[in-house]
């Protein structure tokens, strides 16, 4: 074992006390993270102080929001957009908020427990069948573009 | 009257956009910068322009697969991603991995730092238009980077890191001679950080310049050389994971919290590595540098290494199959950005290249 690691389950509506409990602690945020799982998502809330990793865990249901501890930590907004950005769960009271504009990802929410949307492929439109002045490479090519 | 005037005028903000393409910039990052006269007062940072989504990567590649995807998380310290996955996963799996392995991979990881470092100096030095203390940097780290090519095979992509071990094996002739070349190595490296600390130019660019507290510094939650210019000794080496445990360094730290704390304490880090690289190759013991690994990852677990921009997180977690359910990668760049937000506000905006430079940022990291 590198470390031990304290892993506490909490309720989300404790969130922000215990968060604001961990800082007169003296513990510093060290990063925010969400997992999906199969119905829900988990989120991570990892803290440390003098090399000692804690990390508090709750689990949210897709469309539930989650209350930012902005307020609380100034660096937590990056997290919080990113969280937002990348599964589409909502963070309710953001310090800065992006609106969804953080990362420019072509699929919305790619980590949403749903799945991400993929673009429906446009079929590839055929190139001209044969003839004309130009060679097949060239018709390839124009097809490919066109 | 004539006062109250002035003041309406100074009080006037405009938006100076700053990226995401600027000559300190090697990688597309954006502010906008919100100033008053020629002082920042507030910054917005925009990143995502090159998101590559490889966390969610890991759900279609092979867990042993996916360490070569890690190491190309990063150009500059690439070899760090895949050393601090493979580690992560090998926790996880209770993994044993040979003390030889394990030394080996301390000392590229110094060695990555040290090249880090040096590659910083130089963009610094080009970015207060101080070209041929930039040529000079990058020389040296040219010498750092030819070490890495004679051990590894690469100068960027390692390629040497794999779950249960290393692929390659240094020769004890060879690693001796990293300790000779490192040894002449560094009398001209003190040669060229001496002009970084001492020149009248390049401190009057960097003090005083981007200043963080200390209190910022820490729940602000920096990490790397910017936690450590402010005074706090934070340095997750300190854990002793890997082979650091077997070596004696201190963290290098700075009181001042400026351009040129940060500046100090990568200069010194240099000679840390290069003394604990002289105590790794003294240690390495003989023995195999690699273990068979059976089974797949089922269990999940917080990695932490530092890296030479600072502290990484990695997040695995498995569930028994060869797919991992979840990887995540928490880089020094994205920690240090709320903190860099800080130390923009009151600065001049002659000075944002240097300080945005001086967190050293990795938009390459960030944008994994």
């Amino acid at each position: 074992m590198i470390e031990e690691q304290e892993m506490v389950g909490i309720e989300k509506r404790d969130l922000v006390e215990k968060v604001a409990s961990l800082r007169s602690s003296g513990y510093r945020l060290v990063q925010i993270c969400s997992t999906t799982m199969a119905d829900r998502y988990e989120m991570n809330y990892s803290f440390d102080k003098d090399l000692k990793f804690k990390n508090l865990r709750f689990t949210v249901l897709p469309g539930e929001a989650v209350p930012s501890i902005g307020l609380i930590y100034g660096n937590a907004f990056l997290y919080e957009n990113e969280i937002h950005d990348l599964f589409g769960i909502t963070i309710e009271h953001m310090t800065t908020d992006f609106h969804g504009t953080l990362y420019k990802t072509r699929i919305p929410a790619p980590f949403a427990v749903q799945g991400p949307e993929f673009p429906v492929p446009v079929p590839p439109v055929p190139g001209p069948q044969e003839g004309g002045a130009g060679t097949d490479a060239d018709a390839g090519a124009e097809g490919h573009h066109g | 009257m004539l006062t109250l005037v002035r003041r309406d005028i100074m009080a006037k903000k405009n938006i100076i956009p700053f990226g995401p393409q600027h000559p300190v910039l090697p990688e597309p990052i954006h502010f906008d910068l919100v100033t008053e006269d020629e002082t920042v007062v507030d910054a917005i940072p925009v990143i995502g322009y090159v998101h590559r989504g490889l966390e969610k990567l890991v759900e279609k590649k092979d867990f042993n697969e996916y360490t070569y995807v890690a190491e190309r998380i990063c150009g500059i310290c690439g070899f760090m991603h895949g050393f601090g996955y493979c580690q992560t996963v090998e926790e996880v799996m209770a993994v044993d991995v040979p003390e030889r392995a394990v030394y080996l991979r301390t000392i590229w990881a110094e060695l990555s730092r040290i090249n880090s470092h040096l590659l910083w100096l130089g963009v610094a030095a080009d970015a207060m238009g101080f070209e041929s203390l930039f040529m000079h940097s990058f020389r040296l780290r040219e010498s750092v980077l030819d070490i890495i090519e004679a051990t590894a095979g690469g100068r960027m992509v390692f390629g040497c890191v794999k779950i249960g071990g290393v692929r390659r094996d240094i020769e004890g002739s060879v690693l001796r001679g990293i300790v000779v070349k490192l040894h002449e190595l560094e009398p001209q490296i003190r040669e060229i950080t001496k002009v970084f600390l001492e020149d009248y130019s390049t401190r009057h660019r960097m003090e005083g310049v981007g200043v963080i507290s200390k209190e910022d510094a820490y729940y602000m939650g920096m990490v790397g050389p910017m936690i450590r210019a402010s005074g706090i000794p934070s340095d997750i080496r300190q854990i002793g994971y890997a082979a650091y445990k077997h070596v004696q360094f201190e963290p290098v730290i700075a009181q001042t919290g400026d351009c040129y704390g940060r500046c100090v304490v990568r200069v010194g880090e240099i000679f840390e590595s290069i003394n604990i690289v002289r105590q790794l190759v003294e240690k390495t013991p003989e023995g195999p540098i690699e273990v068979k690994v059976k089974g797949t990852p089922n269990g999940e677990f917080f990695g932490r290494i530092e890296q030479p921009r600072g502290e990484v997180i990695y997040y695995v977690k498995g569930n028994g199959t060869k797919f991992l359910e979840r990887f995540r990668v928490r880089v020094p760049t994205f920690a240090n950005l709320p903190g860099m937000i800080r130390a923009l506000k009151g600065s001049q905006i002659a000075d944002v290249p240097v300080i945005i430079l001086s967190i050293d940022p990795c938009i390459s990291c960030t944008e994994r």
